[in-house]
């Protein structure tokens, strides 16, 4: 039997349904499980199996004394009773909304009542072990200086090659793109010990000075949107008295926010992810940003998962919240560098 | 910001290499015109001269010297640092192998898995927004947060993935603890990104007129034949550039591993050097053992690596890379 164009259409969208939502679950549950370990006590982070949703014992407080609850059958009911105390194989339960309701019942019949329990808590206690306020400090500072000179210096240059002519100006942007391909490691060493020699080892400077001097990502991003904005919009300015400087800012800048705010999308994000540069300038933890406390706090607390996961969670909801309100822009961006994000 | 452009990316200098204007100017107006222009990129020229094309020179000076930097100043020792990494250096020849180990499994695994997601959500399944988000998500995340996330995951132990397989009865292996498992566990680690070449591919797919595809189903092509005559064809440029930026960034690969081995027993790209990628055995040299000279020879070394690299797929590309309104014989 032959299925015509439309059926078999339909079929190959409804197996691409099927592939999609495997591939949606295996890409979730480890963010899932993240998560989960966050909300979780440090017992449960390590048990085996899994828990998926963070469930503890508890304990009530009956008649001045904490007991633990059970899940307990009586008379072929299961109830949720308080164990008081226990003689051999048979305990005494009572119903802790009435204490005077007692019960002689086998333990081995019953088990300790979980209930769900979310420990939030566990994000205060992760900002508190490791100097997390600090940590953040640092690392906005990088992203808001970074920033302002990454979108400046990179206006500019892009400007410069958007618009002017000049002898060896595409010679220069061929070299500008193939730094691109330049593996940072070869500049590393040199730049490394230029900046310990101005005595900017171990401070923030290193991780902010470079933006202002623009790259090639981001020039070429811009550039390629201010070509596609009308030439007649700058003669026009012209006519009416702008120079280099009033085209940019009265005519180019109006009409490129997206671009623009793709930018400062990319260089917030790549500032507060970045992990090499920090580690290699900032010595004392009192400079460290967020990447490199939460690597630290890894080595310090491995044996608090919890806490690793609350920590983690922290630093993810930044980027994770930009890309969501940001979407098309950042989708739009990545598109046009081709790689970058 | 069209999608199209997308087709040039994989060689954008050769886009548009003209400024957007073409009006002939006098020559007073022209050198006027050249001074703003030069003013307007100087922030970048001046970055270029002092962050880049001066420390380039100055490393390739320090790989000829002996340069412990807490005991200046360098000692010329000529080609030695080179000698030494090409015959009696056994970590730079393991961290190669490393390396390409991992890219050679890694990134066409990678561009599989992202081009296949991209091809389904091209479908027009429902809810495409849906899963591009879902999909990208992992590609936002901070190295750092993911790779902790993933060390916990492949914890032996108390790890999810040990579980899952248990679930199939496979007793699953020690992961990042294992000689032969660490890299396979960073592989894997990998594959969760793939959305970021999804998203490219993606948009790629959506630049390829659909009159083309109706065209060819009036010639009776079916699924596949779809796939093998028109899409991948298309499509070429944009894996070509992914392939090479993949390249690039696996000699770069640093983050992961150094969150998740700095820690553990086996030490920075263990265990036992299972993970001693070639940027992790640079660091070590420079920053651990303040080899800053063997350090800048294994940065020239990287660097003449990936500009072959680079330079091989590029020259084999005339081959399979088919840009749009380029005649083939």
């Amino acid at each position: 039997m032959r299925l015509g164009i439309k059926a078999r259409s339909q079929l190959t969208r409804g197996c691409a349904l099927v592939v999609l939502t495997v591939g949606f679950i295996v890409v979730m549950i480890p963010l899932v499980w993240m998560a989960s370990s966050a909300l979780k006590t440090k017992e449960a982070a390590n048990t085996m199996p899994p828990q998926w949703i963070p469930k503890e014992q508890v304990k009530v407080n009956v008649d001045g004394k904490d007991l633990f609850l059970y899940d307990i059958p009586v008379e072929g009911v299961v109830r949720r009773l308080a164990l008081v105390s226990k003689d051999g194989p048979t305990g005494t339960f009572v119903n802790p909304d009435n204490p005077t309701e007692q019960y002689q019942l086998p333990v081995a019949s019953g088990v300790r009542a979980k209930v769900v329990r979310f420990h939030w808590d566990n994000f205060a206690a992760a900002m508190k072990t490791v100097p997390f306020g600090r940590y953040l400090v640092n690392t906005l500072t990088i992203v808001l200086f970074g920033t302002i000179g990454t979108v400046a210096s990179c206006t500019l240059v892009a400007y410069g090659f958007a618009r002017f002519r000049a002898p060896g100006m595409s010679v220069l942007f061929l070299l500008l793109l193939s730094t691109i391909m330049l593996p940072p490691q070869v500049t590393l060493i040199p730049t490394f010990i230029i900046f310990r020699q101005l005595g900017w080892y171990d401070t923030l400077l290193p991780l902010i000075v470079p933006a202002f001097f623009a790259n090639a990502w981001d020039v070429f991003l811009l550039r390629q949107f201010f070509m596609t904005l009308p030439i007649e919009l700058d003669d026009a300015a012209r006519i009416d008295g702008c120079g280099p400087w009033g085209i940019l800012w009265h005519v180019i800048i109006p009409q490129s926010w997206p671009a623009l705010i793709t930018v400062t999308i990319f260089t917030v994000l790549y500032a507060w992810n970045d992990f090499y540069a920090p580690l290699i300038y900032l010595q004392s933890q009192e400079h460290w940003t967020v990447a490199l406390g939460l690597q630290s706090f890894n080595a310090l607390y491995s044996n608090q998962g919890n806490l690793l996961m609350a920590a983690s969670v922290l630093m993810v909801l930044p980027p994770i919240l930009i890309f969501f309100f940001a979407q098309r822009l950042f989708i739009q961006g990545v598109v046009i560098s081709g790689i970058k994000g | 910001m069209g999608v199209t452009q997308i087709s040039s990316g994989a060689r954008p200098a050769a886009a548009q290499l003209e400024p957007t204007r073409a009006r002939p100017r006098p020559g007073s107006l022209s050198r006027r015109e050249s001074r703003w222009g030069y003013l307007f990129i100087s922030p970048w020229l001046l970055g270029f001269v002092v962050f880049t094309a001066g420390p380039m020179l100055a490393s390739l000076v320090l790989s000829l010297t002996r340069y412990d930097i807490s005991n200046p100043p360098p000692t010329w020792i000529g080609l030695d640092n080179y000698i030494k990494m090409f015959t009696s250096d056994p970590k730079f020849w393991h961290s190669l192998r490393v390396t390409v180990t991992y890219a050679l499994v890694a990134i066409p695994l990678g561009l599989t898995f992202g081009f296949a997601l991209a091809y389904l959500l091209n479908l027009r399944v429902p809810g495409v927004p849906f899963w591009r988000t879902a999909f990208y998500m992992p590609a936002v995340m901070p190295a750092v947060a993911s790779a902790l996330l993933w060390g916990a995951i492949f914890n032996p132990r108390y790890g999810i993935l040990n579980w899952f397989l248990s679930l199939v009865g496979i007793h699953g292996p020690g992961w990042l603890a294992s000689r032969d498992w660490a890299l396979p566990a960073l592989i894997i680690m990998s594959l969760w990104g793939v959305g970021g070449g999804m998203i490219i591919y993606l948009a790629g797919l959506q630049s390829i007129p659909t009159t083309l595809y109706e065209s060819a189903q009036i010639d009776g092509a079916n699924g596949w034949q779809q796939v093998r005559h028109i899409t991948l064809p298309l499509m070429t440029p944009v894996i070509f550039f992914n392939l090479v930026i993949g390249i690039i960034g696996t000699f770069q690969y640093f983050t992961e591993v150094y969150v998740l081995t700095s820690t553990a027993s086996g030490g920075l790209g263990g265990p036992v050097d299972a993970t001693l990628f070639y940027n992790i055995n640079l660091y070590n040299n420079a920053f651990r053992y303040l080899n800053m000279g063997y350090a800048s020879a294994l940065a020239w070394v990287l660097f003449v690596i990936v500009l072959v690299l680079t330079l091989l797929v590029f020259r084999s590309s005339a081959a399979w890379v088919y840009y749009e309104g380029e005649v083939r014989r």
